[in-house]
This record gives C-alpha cells, sequence and structure tokens, in this order.
C-alpha cells in the first residue's frame, strides 16, 4: 500500500513550488543552450547581468514589469470570477487606442495634470468596453468567453490596422503611426523623476506608469478582499450556486467582473504610448496579454504574488535581449523559447512537481 | 433468509468499505440470484451505489469477499466486472449523442484499428440481441434523436453486447416518464426470462413491488432485510427503510399559530424538458409553527424549497411571503427574500449554503454581506465580520471556534450549524430549512433541532423539508406529504405515524387528503 500524500504545507505551494518550476524550466533552457554549443551557466550569467546589472537595465526590467503587472492583474480578477480572459491582449491594444484618441484629441488644449488622468480614464474605459462585449456574450447568450475573447483579440488587431493604415496616420507619413502626441501627454520617465529628487540613473523606457500599477495591485487586493463587490465575485468564482443562493445576479457580476479585468490590461496602452512611444504605433501589445495568464498564473491571482511573477518575467525579457545581443548564437527566436519553457512549467506544468515535492516533504515529517 | 434455488450469480460477502471518515457500507453480504430480478431498496446515501461500484470495480472494497458463480474473483476495474459478465447501467447515461446506435454500441470494443469488419460483426449480433430479447432499436438512429426510453434500451444492448449475464441498473427511472418505466419493467422481465440475472437500485416502493422477485433494504451502509418481494408490501419496507428507532423525545409545547406569513397557491414549476417538477402546489405557514414536507427525496421538495426562497421564479400559481406577491410576471430574488425576512438553509449546503474555500467568517456572511454592519459604503468590516462569526460560533457550539478556519475543514455537522446560525442570527419571520441534519452526528441533530423549536417558540414560521421521517415526526405541528411533484396529503402530527406517512411517500394511496385548498 502507498502512504497517502498529504497536502503541501501553505509555505511549500506559495513559495517552494514556483521556485522548483522556475529551476526545472531552466535546467530545459540549459540543455538546450548546451545543444546549440553555448556554455549554459555564461549564457545565464549574461541573462542575470542583463537583466539587473546596471540603474539602465533595471529600469527596462521595470519597464516591462509594469506591462506584466497590469496583464496578470487583468486575468487574475476575471479568474476570481471564475471567468478565463484570455483577451488580455486586444484588451490592452484598445486600451492603447482609447488614450490615445484622447491624446489626440485634447493634447494641444489640456495641460498634463487634467490630460494624464484623462489618459488613463481613457485607456480603461476602452480596455473594459472590450471586455464587456465577450461578458456580455457569455452572461446573456451564453457564448464561451475563453472563445470569444481570443476571438477579439483578432478584431481588434485587425481593427487597429484598419485605423492606423487609413484614419490616424499622421499625414504624409509613411509608416501607419499617428502624429506624435504634445509634450504635455507624456507621462514623466522614472530618470527624469529621480533625477529631480537628486538621484542620477540611466535613461531608460522606466515611466511613472509603474506607480499606476503597484496602486491598480492595491486597488486590486482591496477590492477582491475588502469589499462587498469582491466578497460577492468570489463567491461566483468559487462556487456560483451558492452566489445564486446569496443573492448575487451572476449576469452583473460577470459584466463588473471582465470590465474591470479589461480596464487593467488596458493600462499597457498607457505605459506603452504615453510613457514610451509618444503616438499611437501597431503591435505595442506585444504578447503580454497572453504573457499575463503566466504571470497571474504563477502569482496563485494575488497581486503580491503577481508583482513577484511580473519582476520574474520582466527580467526574462530584458535580460532575454541582452542575452541575444551579446550571444550571436541565440537568437531573438531562442530568447522567446526560454521564455515560453518558463510559461510552460510555471502554467501548464506548475503542479507537475507536486507529488514528488509531497513524498519529499512528508518523508521528511515523518 | 429465503432461499431460491441454485448457486447465486454474485454473492457479496462481509464488503465494507470507508471515505475518509465515513463508513459507506458496513459488513454486507447479499446473494443476487440467478435468472431473477433483486431489487436494493434505500434512501440516499444509505450506500446502495458504493455498494454496486464495488461490485463493478469502481472502488475496491477495504475488505470482504465477491464470488462469480461461486468463484471468488478480485474486481480491480470494470473491465474485470466486464470480463465476469457484470455490466452496468448507469443512471446518467454514457452515450454519444451525435453517434449512431451501432456507433455507440461498438464504442470501446471495436475489435480492431479498422471499423468496417467490426461494424459488421455488431450489427449482425445487435440484430440477434434485438430478436433474443425483444429490444427493438434502430441501428442506425442518432442518439440525438431517441427519446430517453430508447437511449436507455441503447445501454442496455451496450452491455448486453458486451456478454453481460449480470445487468445492474442504478435508479434506471430517474429520468423516465412512468410509461417509459412500464416499458422497462417489460424488458426486464423479457430479460429475466432469458436467464439474465438483474440488479435493480431504487428508492422508489412501487417499483420494487412491480419488478423485483426478491428485494434487500439497506440503511446507513447495512442491509437490514432481506424479502421475498411476494412475501412482503411497501408498508414493511417502508418501515424497514426509514427504520423504526423510537422517535426523539423533543421538550415541544403545542403550537400557538400566528398570522399566516407565507403562502403558496397553486404553484407549479415546468423544465425546459417540460417535466412538471411541481404540480399545482399549495400550502400555508403560519407563525410559530413547524411545518414538515415529507417525501421519498426527489418527489418536487427540493424544487419547492428554491421557489419558496426566490431562486427559482414558478412557472404559474402565486406566492406571498409576508404580504409581498411573487409570480411568474412579478419575480423575487433571494435577496428581497432575505429583505422580507425569510432566511432559507439550503438542502445541500456544501453546493449552496457555503463556499468550501472561503474562511468561515466569510461563509457566515454569505448572502447578508452587503448589509451593515458587515458592509460600510461597499468596504468590508473585517473586525465586524470577524466578531459576527465567532459570536455565531459561541451559540450554536461550532467546533473548532476558528472564523479564520477554511470552511471546508469543519466537519459536516458544524458547517450546518454554521449555515443554521448565520440563517437564523437575525431572528427571522419565516424559516425554511432543507434536510436539517443530514450528514450530521448524531449530538449535533438534538442541538439542531432543539434550535428549530426555539425559533418556533420565538413566532418564527418554520418549513422543514426532510426525507428522514423520524425527523419531521418528532419536529412538525403539521406534515405535507409530497409525492412526484404534488402534496399528496396534509396530517396534523398528533395522528401521524410512519407507516401512513411512508405508504403516502410512496405514491401507494393518496389518503386522507386534506389538502388546504387555497384560492
Amino acid at each position: 500500500m502507498r502512504a497517502p500524500r498529504r497536502p503541501l504545507p501553505a509555505w511549500a505551494d506559495v513559495a517552494l513550488l514556483p521556485l522548483v518550476n522556475i529551476a526545472l524550466a531552466f535546467v530545459i533552457v540549459g540543455i538546450i543552450v548546451r545543444l546549440i554549443g553555448v556554455d549554459p551557466f555564461h549564457a545565464l550569467r549574461l541573462l542575470v547581468v542583463g537583466a539587473l546589472g546596471s540603474s539602465e537595465s533595471i529600469g527596462y526590467t521595470l519597464y516591462y514589469t509594469t506591462n506584466f503587472i497590469f496583464t496578470g492583474l487583468a486575468v487574475a480578477v476575471a479568474f476570481h470570477g471564475g471567468l478565463f480572459n484570455i483577451g488580455g491582449e486586444g484588451q490592452a491594444y484598445l486600451g492603447g487606442l482609447g488614450c490615445g484618441l484622447a491624446m489626440l484629441a485634447f493634447d494641444r488644449y489640456l495641460p498634463a495634470p487634467i490630460l494624464i488622468p484623462l489618459g488613463i480614464a481613457a485607456a480603461a474605459l476602452f480596455g473594459a468596453a472590450w471586455a464587456a462585449v465577450p461578458a456580455w456574450l457569455q452572461a446573456w447568450r451564453g457564448s464561451h468567453i475563453v472563445i470569444t475573447t481570443i476571438m477579439f483579440n483578432f478584431v481588434a488587431s485587425a481593427l487597429m490596422v484598419y485605423l492606423m493604415v487609413n484614419v490616424l496616420i499622421a499625414p504624409g507619413s509613411m509608416t501607419p503611426q499617428s502624429r506624435n502626441f504634445t509634450a504635455a501627454a507624456k507621462i514623466p520617465a522614472m530618470h527624469d523623476v529621480l533625477a529631480a529628487v537628486g538621484i542620477q540613473v540611466a535613461p531608460s523606457a522606466l515611466n511613472l506608469s509603474i506607480v499606476l500599477a503597484l496602486l491598480c495591485c492595491v486597488g486590486v487586493w482591496i477590492f477582491l478582499w475588502h469589499t462587498s463587490w469582491g466578497y460577492a465575485l468570489r463567491t461566483m468564482g468559487h462556487n456560483p450556486d451558492a452566489a445564486v443562493y446569496a443573492g448575487t445576479n451572476l449576469k452583473t457580476m460577470t459584466m463588473l467582473a471582465m470590465c474591470l479585468s479589461g480596464a487593467l490590461a488596458g493600462f499597457v496602452g498607457v505605459n506603452e504610448l504615453m510613457g514610451v512611444h509618444q503616438r499611437i504605433v501597431l503591435d505595442f501589445p506585444a504578447g503580454y496579454g497572453f504573457a499575463g495568464i503566466a504571470v497571474a498564473l504563477m502569482g496563485r491571482s494575488h497581486p503580491l504574488g503577481i508583482v513577484l511573477a511580473a519582476l520574474l518575467f520582466g527580467a526574462l525579457q530584458q535580460g532575454g535581449a541582452e542575452l541575444a545581443f551579446d550571444i550571436p548564437l541565440i537568437t531573438r527566436e531562442m530568447v522567446v523559447v526560454i521564455q515560453g519553457l518558463v510559461i510552460l512549467f510555471s502554467g501548464a506544468l506548475a503542479h507537475l512537481p507536486r507529488p514528488w515535492l509531497q513524498l519529499l516533504l512528508s518523508r521528511r515529517v515523518s | 433468509m429465503p432461499q431460491l434455488a441454485g448457486v447465486p450469480a454474485i454473492e457479496l460477502v462481509a464488503i465494507d468499505k470507508s471515505f475518509g471518515s465515513v463508513h459507506a457500507v458496513r459488513g454486507v453480504s447479499l446473494a443476487i440470484d440467478k435468472g431473477a430480478i433483486t431489487g436494493i431498496v434505500g434512501e440516499n446515501g444509505a450506500g446502495k451505489s458504493t455498494l454496486m461500484s464495488i461490485l463493478y470495480g469502481l472502488y475496491r472494497a477495504d475488505s470482504g469477499e465477491i464470488r462469480v458463480d461461486g468463484q471468488s474473483v478480485h474486481m480491480e476495474s470494470p473491465r474485470d466486472a466486464i470480463a465476469h459478465g457484470i455490466g452496468m447501467v448507469h443512471q446518467h447515461f454514457m452515450l454519444i449523442d451525435t453517434f449512431t446506435v451501432l456507433e455507440n454500441l461498438v464504442l470501446g470494443a471495436e475489435g480492431g484499428p479498422m471499423l468496417a469488419g467490426g461494424m459488421a460483426a455488431a450489427r449482425t449480433e445487435l440484430e440477434r440481441l434485438e430478436r433474443e430479447y425483444g429490444l427493438s432499436v434502430d441501428p442506425d438512429a442518432r442518439i440525438a434523436d431517441l427519446s430517453v426510453g430508447e437511449q436507455q434500451r441503447v445501454e442496455i444492448l451496450k452491455v448486453l453486447y458486451r456478454g453481460a449475464r449480470i445487468l445492474i441498473l442504478d435508479e434506471p427511472s430517474a429520468v423516465l416518464t412512468p410509461q417509459e418505466t412500464d416499458q422497462l419493467f417489460r424488458i426486464l422481465a423479457t430479460l429475466k426470462e432469458r436467464g439474465v440475472s438483474v440488479v435493480l437500485i431504487t428508492h422508489k416502493l412501487r417499483e420494487i413491488m412491480a419488478a423485483t422477485d426478491r428485494v434487500y433494504v439497506m440503511r446507513q451502509g447495512q442491509v437490514v432485510a432481506d424479502r421475498r418481494t411476494q412475501d412482503t408490501d411497501p408498508e414493511a419496507l417502508a418501515e424497514l427503510m426509514v427504520g423504526r428507532k423510537v422517535r426523539l423525545h423533543l421538550d415541544k409545547t403545542s403550537t400557538r399559530r400566528g398570522e399566516v406569513v407565507l403562502e403558496a397557491a397553486h404553484l407549479s414549476l415546468v423544465d425546459g424538458r417540460g417535466v412538471r417538477l411541481l404540480d399545482d402546489v399549495s400550502l400555508t405557514l403560519r407563525a410559530g409553527e413547524i411545518v414538515g414536507v415529507a417525501g421519498v427525496s426527489g418527489n418536487g421538495q427540493t424544487e419547492l424549497l428554491q421557489v419558496l426562497a426566490g431562486i427559482r421564479p414558478p412557472t404559474s400559481g402565486t406566492l406571498t411571503v409576508r404580504g409581498r406577491v411573487i409570480q411568474t410576471g412579478h419575480p423575487s430574488d433571494p435577496g428581497e427574500m432575505r429583505d422580507l425576512s425569510l432566511a432559507h438553509v439550503p438542502e445541500d449546503r456544501l453546493r449552496q449554503g457555503m463556499v468550501a474555500a472561503f474562511r468561515a467568517s466569510e461563509t457566515a456572511i454569505l448572502g447578508y454581506h452587503d448589509e451593515p454592519p458587515f458592509t460600510r459604503n461597499y468596504i468590508l468590516n473585517a473586525p465586524a465580520v470577524g466578531a459576527h462569526c465567532a459570536s455565531l460560533m459561541e451559540q450554536f457550539d461550532v467546533r473548532p471556534r476558528l472564523p479564520g478556519l477554511r470552511s471546508a475543514s469543519f466537519s459536516g455537522g458544524n458547517q450546518q450549524k454554521l449555515v443554521l446560525a448565520r440563517e437564523m442570527a437575525r431572528r427571522p419571520k419565516v424559516l425554511l430549512v432543507g434536510q436539517p441534519t443530514r450528514g450530521v452526528d448524531i449530538g449535533a441533530i438534538e442541538f439542531i433541532h432543539r434550535e428549530l423549536i426555539k425559533s418556533r417558540d420565538a413566532g418564527c414560521g418554520v418549513l422543514v423539508v426532510s426525507v428522514e421521517l423520524e425527523e419531521i415526526l418528532s419536529l412538525a405541528d403539521r406534515i405535507l406529504v409530497m409525492f412526484a411533484g404534488k402534496i399528496v396529503g396534509e396530517v396534523d402530527a398528533g395522528q401521524a405515524d410512519e407507516r401512513m406517512l411512508g405508504l403516502m411517500m410512496a405514491g401507494a394511496k393518496p389518503a386522507r387528503s386534506e389538502v388546504e385548498g387555497v384560492a
């Protein structure tokens, strides 16, 4: 007879398991890197230095982290309501359109203190609206939200190409970009802010959007665990029958969860367009929406976990780019493979090492 | 023990099975006679289905022996059971809707990588089976186009096709109309004539009397009786099923009935498939009385509670709760019902009454979470929620007294006490309670009963739905009996006895029907 496996203690579940997953991913990555003829330890060192070695690289790591926090939170909020929002990519895209349109319309008339909140609100509104349609389709028509949100990513992509090529393109431009926003539309870069208080850091894309991201983390935490709406949302996610019994309207709650989720994803547009590009461009969501699923899974759908997971993904993104730059054998595609393996092990195979850990820990206990 | 000739088709000897702390089957021994129909009857949770799952290899017994044709065998999986000629027709059909009858038949028994040969052989075999057992089904019809009764015939054919000589049917009539049930029994009779041994698992006494040769009665995991069907009657079986333990003595004074707090008039509920779940149900509930709704599980009690609690709107009829009239065009929701001071302890606490993953303190505000003091300006007041839970735990003796513990970590009895405490905390004017003591240990049962009586004495109108006759008899002031979605009888608690209620519950005769006609 096999001894019954006891469940993992909380600390192992929350901390040890994700670390083991990342370690496993890196073992596989190491083998692959070895196979193409590169010393894996050298590559790992370059990756870490590339992500955290200088104030510039740290700045870029945190800039990527900002996007991952937004999309990770977006997935997590929906997930707490039992909804799997795969549409972060499209919602981020539309969020960008929203803040971009607000900028193009008002950047010549409004000062920064009004314009920037307006852009943030527009990003949230457009992101939420893009998530509201699949939510409505699920709540009232029974269309599965996983399918509709995936499809809405493609619709968003096609819509943006159409708008950029035909409508929003700057007059006389050969590339599908809008005109540049005025200086009032720029969210201050972190290196400028720090310089103003006397701290000198190398310039990077990191901007104050990361403050918005951290505020969102606190907001999501308060919403989910300290408001009656969040309570009803979590009840729906855990046990829809109990939610009905409690008098919760599942339709409105589905709408609420998805609109919040879409709004959070839409903030990627704020970081990208108002923080960095200063105009509407194509393809800025660049997979953040999808990676948000892995971030949320790895972060156990808790804001604190999401910040940590987003840091890891941000570091991988930045360190991976440096790695591809320094070692010609490791191409850009190779870096995607590395990220993919981390996502695979922390998302799809997240519970793979669980039985071994259970066995190991229960043996140590007895 | 009545003896029938020959070696039994199957013998179960001292089968024992526990799930964690639940002792589901306790030392059961029984014999399935060859070429006969054996009934196993008992209430939900009596262990019938667990026993059959052991026989079919889905679960492994902790101890005991299974003998097929006198030979001791090991059932590791359904594959072994099929190899020994045992087939099972599940309550929920295992058919693929878009496949034809023939395709479903060969599923898992294709006989090679290429379908053509196997299909041709299967067609010949199917025709032979249909002729031999008089089971007519078009082999090329799609399952989705067949009626439920025909689908069940396909399930039976599937089992026979795999060479079964022993057929287990788990609650086969649960999804059938009465006419389809009669047809099924004719099929079973033919199978019997052809030498197939049939096991019929049910909680409906009528079916036992109509179809079986021998019947085992199970209660709380044990076989409590073994009878020849011709030597017994529904009354005796009902008594055996429910158990004739002395009713719990409660210090209960007579009622002081007050004004009507809930009144249902001609309530009906029809589901999407057109099945009448509730059929012209009328009842009144007054302040200060406990009305018990008795009935075999699945006769509309669940739906009655759902309609009364505002979870499902009635298809027709009206419901009046403390002056508020609810009907199809003017529906209600559970939140509004709570505002009308109606509290509801659902039948299935795990599925409806609580959120297993939540802390006890969170479960303790379910349904009241957006009211002060728990929420002010949409912000949950964690200290108030925790303190509320701690006080409920104190009043209702919920153990352990840890508001931060996950709801799922409490025992069934303590979960139930927590849910009851939550619903009774607001001193409701109407209290609906479904299965107040299901899965609850004896000590907690007494406590819960006392609390319900206290509530009544405080002027609350209490409606208790229970499949435990004993419970109904000891709690209720007035008893309604439900059968097939209807209220088939009303009895004053003082004049009721188990035998009489058992008969009404079995739908045997709608005795002394004095249903209040409410206009």
